[in-house]
């Protein structure tokens, strides 16, 4: 591949107002519809039962409804003999016992007993508290990273990596609101890998800003930018496309249980790979980064060098 | 401008190489279902005779056993399949009594060198290879109350052996309050408490002189919190291992919360009563004196208690207990001569005189046995959460005492063989110092711990694959090194694995992949850079170094935000997320490793040190 010269930087508005309108929708999203929020974080019980055969779905909700479950969720999980029931935590009754309970119920009258393939309780207290450790996992990484950044290179660069990663989970976690799909914590550990994936591309090319700042002088910040970005590009879409077929291996192979976690990362590092490009190196420039920044030692001849 | 390593750092590359391939290497080998046998009396051993008794069994049930091997005083028979397991395990349970814990094992086949280097395969997590997860929440409520309650009948003892006359001594709002008969007794009431209570925080409420108010000191009420957690952990272990369960795990979270892990158990409804209940019994005189009738409608006689037989009729029994469930040393179920369910008990030597008295004085009379159980659960009720707790009291049998009877002795009544076992088995083990509920559960049956392997296993393996065909396809030469680097890294992250024994969750594959994906990015950074080079008219030797040396630092710098964010979801992560963290974290580092120092290795060995024209890059 041949090192491209496309005008990332100056058409900056066009993919600006993309994202901003994509952000907003996904914003939108997530106020009306919201997060199908699993039982990791709601509370609940869900018991995963396989048949020998298909099941017969209609049948089994009308046992769950005759045996006091009238507010059981059934559906199939991933093939049809695998069925996945889903119950909330009730007033009046909930205990872990429940799971017991709903599989005495549906191998009472069968001749076919289902196998129990897993059962999830989650008290309330133990949701709230996992929804809480997620919400502080996402905010130390968050702040972390800003440090980091911070530190290695320069503030305006951290809040340029922090805005293009932000967007990252807000647009992701948009997409998985409008398709429907349930948010656990396995998903949210994908949403959190995402930031660090997204990241490590966006470094990739603010440090190659860094290394031409120094090299190449007599260029503008807009110009210099953009080479950036051009010559980062192959590597970029190199790593991303590895990525990718990793992910599109686990997603239609993983199983269901690890489905979420893949559309999660499929659609992250789609969007981490676009906005280390389409974001976070306008960020840098819309932040008024300036060689001043990052080469202090050599400020001296910077000022010999003025007429 | 040099392409050659110093002969040692070739040579620690390659022992990295060789060490991560032996302690990788025990993951190749299967586990064969096995059944333990151990003496349920800590630190005694079987004897030979016990060994054969053991070894014949399992011979003359027919089942093709693979091994059978003694050591450390344990026995482990390897079976050929999960269902043979099952069958020699309840085989062995029923005929060989409570005398021997029976647990189901996965027994590794790794070589005796290997073993001998401690090097064993990665521990998995439950989700792959099946068991049941708890998280008990210990209810420190209970266990406070429990501490007033104590020292609210230790006050009433010491004051009635000092002669002092009080009018009450009674719990209220956190305080213990003793009124005095006469308020010029307080002196005296000081020297009691100065003597046996000196931890209790004393006031004395103005206009009322003749009462003292007690409060359980800030550090003791944490103390007892702990204590009660610590109990319950003694507990639940004894109880834990009486279920039979091989590598269980059982650790404190955070301060008022106990984990239990259960690999490969099958029934978790017997695991969930068996952990979560808090039953005991009671040995009463039935009040045969007064009217039943009368007490029912509200009118109890003094010195006894209304409670109901299983069948819902109501029976008077005496206030005095004879003898509570902590005096219980051993319990083991059976069945009475006419085969119904027995538990047949063994008081410790205070119980044991304590019952020889009552039942010398009162031959002829009849005795009540009380099954007391407390259940708590959580309920939501206007959507607020509340826990609900009950004290279940049911007086299971009556019947009249023949003879004078203490240390060892038989009572039944129980609805069925099962719960005759279970109580028992909670006797045996010991109470729980304060109530506990399961606030999660997850549990996941084997066929799926498979399933999740296989299908972990198999995108492993395409993923892999296809990053391979895609690295070798466009960066030839070079992608095949870097897929070398690559295979390299993943044998170090397994020996990793296995050395920590961290545990190997669904995510943490899923971990694995995705590292599989993005180790390569290195090699990516530090090739597009070699070609940058090229261009920019480096000769290849140049461009291989500057390469090198300029994707170091972005290498560096991508890698450790990387490593932040995975640190973080180790911090906050938990269960399964956590061996997702694991994985990413080690990935992260030996991909370091492997993509720079090792390739370059190899790149060094093809092209360093002579004239070369063009890279196959």
């Amino acid at each position: 591949m041949k090192t491209t010269n496309i005008n990332f930087i100056g058409n900056r508005n066009i993919a600006l107002i993309f994202s901003g309108i994509l952000s907003l929708l996904s914003i939108i999203s997530l106020s009306v519809q919201g997060l199908q929020m699993g039982i990791d974080f709601t509370g609940g019980t869900l018991i995963e039962v396989g048949y020998q055969k298909p099941a017969d779905l209609t049948a089994l909700r009308a046992t769950l409804d005759s045996s006091g479950f009238a507010d059981a969720t059934v559906q199939n999980f991933g093939t049809a003999k695998d069925v996945l029931i889903r119950l909330k935590l009730q007033e009046g009754v909930s205990s872990a016992d429940l799971s017991n309970k709903v599989l005495e119920a549906i191998n009472k009258d069968t001749a076919e007993p289902a196998s129990l393939r897993r059962v999830e309780f989650v008290g309330p207290q133990v949701g709230d508290d996992l929804a809480q450790d997620g919400f502080l996992a996402l905010l130390y990484s968050t702040i972390g990273i800003l440090i980091y950044v911070a530190w290695r290179f320069e503030w305006k660069f951290s809040l340029g990596a922090i805005i293009a990663t932000l967007h990252d989970v807000i647009v992701t976690l948009g997409v998985f609101s409008v398709l429907r799909m349930e948010f656990d914590l396995t998903v949210l550990a994908a949403v959190l890998a995402l930031i660090g994936y997204s990241l490590n591309d966006t470094i990739v090319v603010y440090d190659r800003i860094r290394e031409n700042f120094i090299q190449l002088r007599n260029k503008s910040t807009e110009e210099m930018i953009n080479i950036s970005v051009n010559v980062t590009l192959s590597r970029t879409i190199m790593t991303s496309l590895t990525v990718i077929l990793v992910l599109v291996s686990l997603f239609f192979l993983g199983g269901e249980v690890i489905h979420g976690f893949s559309v999660v990362l499929l659609f992250g590092v789609f969007f981490g790979t676009y906005s280390s490009i389409f974001i976070a190196s306008p960020m840098a420039l819309i932040l008024g980064v300036s060689p001043q920044d990052l080469i202090p030692v050599v400020r001296e001849e910077h000022l010999d060098n003025l007429p | 401008m040099h392409n050659s390593y110093p002969l040692w750092k070739n040579v620690l590359i390659l022992l990295v190489f060789l060490v991560s391939i032996i302690y990788a290497l025990p993951n190749l080998y299967n586990e064969d279902p096995s059944v333990q046998v151990v003496s349920s009396h800590a630190g005694t051993a079987l004897t030979p005779t016990q060994v054969s008794t053991i070894e014949k069994l399992v011979k003359d049930s027919n089942t093709p056993m693979k091994a059978f091997e003694v050591a450390d005083g344990r026995v482990l028979a390897r079976l050929g399949s999960n269902d043979d397991q099952l069958k020699i395990a309840d085989l062995l349970r029923e005929k060989m009594g409570n005398d021997y814990t029976v647990s189901l094992n996965l027994a590794p086949t790794t070589p005796g060198w290997l073993r001998a280097l401690g090097a064993k395969a990665m521990y998995l997590g439950l989700d792959l290879r099946g068991g049941v997860h708890f998280l008990l929440e210990v209810d420190m409520d209970a266990a406070v109350k429990q501490a007033e309650e104590r020292y609210n009948d230790d006050l009433r003892l010491a004051l009635r052996e000092a002669n002092l006359r009080y009018q009450s001594v009674a719990k209220d709002n956190g305080f213990i309050k003793i009124k005095l008969k006469e308020a010029a007794d307080k002196p005296n009431l000081f020297k009691v408490l100065d003597k046996n209570f000196r931890t209790l925080e004393v006031t004395e409420p103005d206009g009322t002189p003749d009462e003292v108010w007690l409060k359980i000191g800030e550090r003791e009420l944490k103390d007892t919190r702990k204590n009660a957690v610590a109990q319950n952990m003694t507990t639940l272990r004894n109880r834990v291992n009486e279920l039979g369960v091989a590598e269980p795990v059982i650790q404190q979270q955070g301060e008022n919360r106990i984990m239990v892990q259960l690999p490969g158990i099958q029934d978790t409804g017997r695991a969930k009563d068996i952990l979560g209940t808090t039953a005991t019994l009671e040995y009463r005189l039935v009040d045969v004196e007064h009217d039943v009738q009368k007490a029912v409608e509200g009118h109890p006689p003094v010195g006894s208690r209304l409670y109901y037989e299983k069948d819902g009729r109501p029976i008077l029994l005496n206030r005095q207990v004879i003898v509570t469930g902590d005096q219980i040393l051993d319990a083991s179920s059976s069945v009475d001569e006419d085969s119904r369910p027995a538990v047949v008990i063994n008081l410790n030597g205070a119980g044991a005189a304590k019952m020889g008295k009552m039942t010398q004085a009162n031959v002829g009379k009849p005795m009540a046995v009380v099954f007391i159980e407390y259940k708590s659960e959580n309920r939501i009720v206007n959507g607020e959460k509340v826990r609900h707790k009950e004290k279940v009291e049911k007086v299971i049998s009556v019947a009249t005492i023949q003879g004078v009877f203490s240390k060892r002795f038989q009572t039944t009544g129980l609805d069925s063989p099962q719960e005759a076992r279970n109580l028992s088995l909670l006797l045996r083990a010991g109470a729980l110092a304060a109530p506990v509920d399961i606030v999660e559960e997850r549990t996941v049956g084997p066929s799926l711990g498979q399933d999740n392997i296989d299908k972990g296993f198999l995108s492993f393996i395409v993923g892999f694959v296809l990053v391979v065909l895609f690295m070798a396809g466009y960066y030839r030469l070079f992608g095949m090194i870097a897929n070398l680097a690559l295979a390299f890294n993943v044998v170090i992250v397994v020996a990793i694995l296995s050395l920590l024994q961290a545990t190997l969750t669904l995510p943490g594959i899923a971990g694995i992949i995705l590292t599989v994906g993005m180790s390569v990015d290195a090699n990516v950074l530090i090739f597009e850079r070699i070609k940058e080079e090229i261009r920019n008219g480096n000769s290849p030797q140049a461009s291989i170094f500057i390469g090198y040396e300029k994707a170091f630092a972005t290498i560096l710098d991508s890698h450790v935000t990387n490593l932040v964010v995975a640190i973080v979801l180790f911090v906050f992560g938990t269960g399964s997320v956590k061996g997702f963290a694991v994985t990413l974290i080690i990935g992260i580092l030996s991909s370091m490793f492997t993509a720079i120092t090792g390739t370059r290795m190899v790149i060094n060995r093809i092209y360093g040190d002579r004239r070369v024209d063009k890279l196959s890059i």
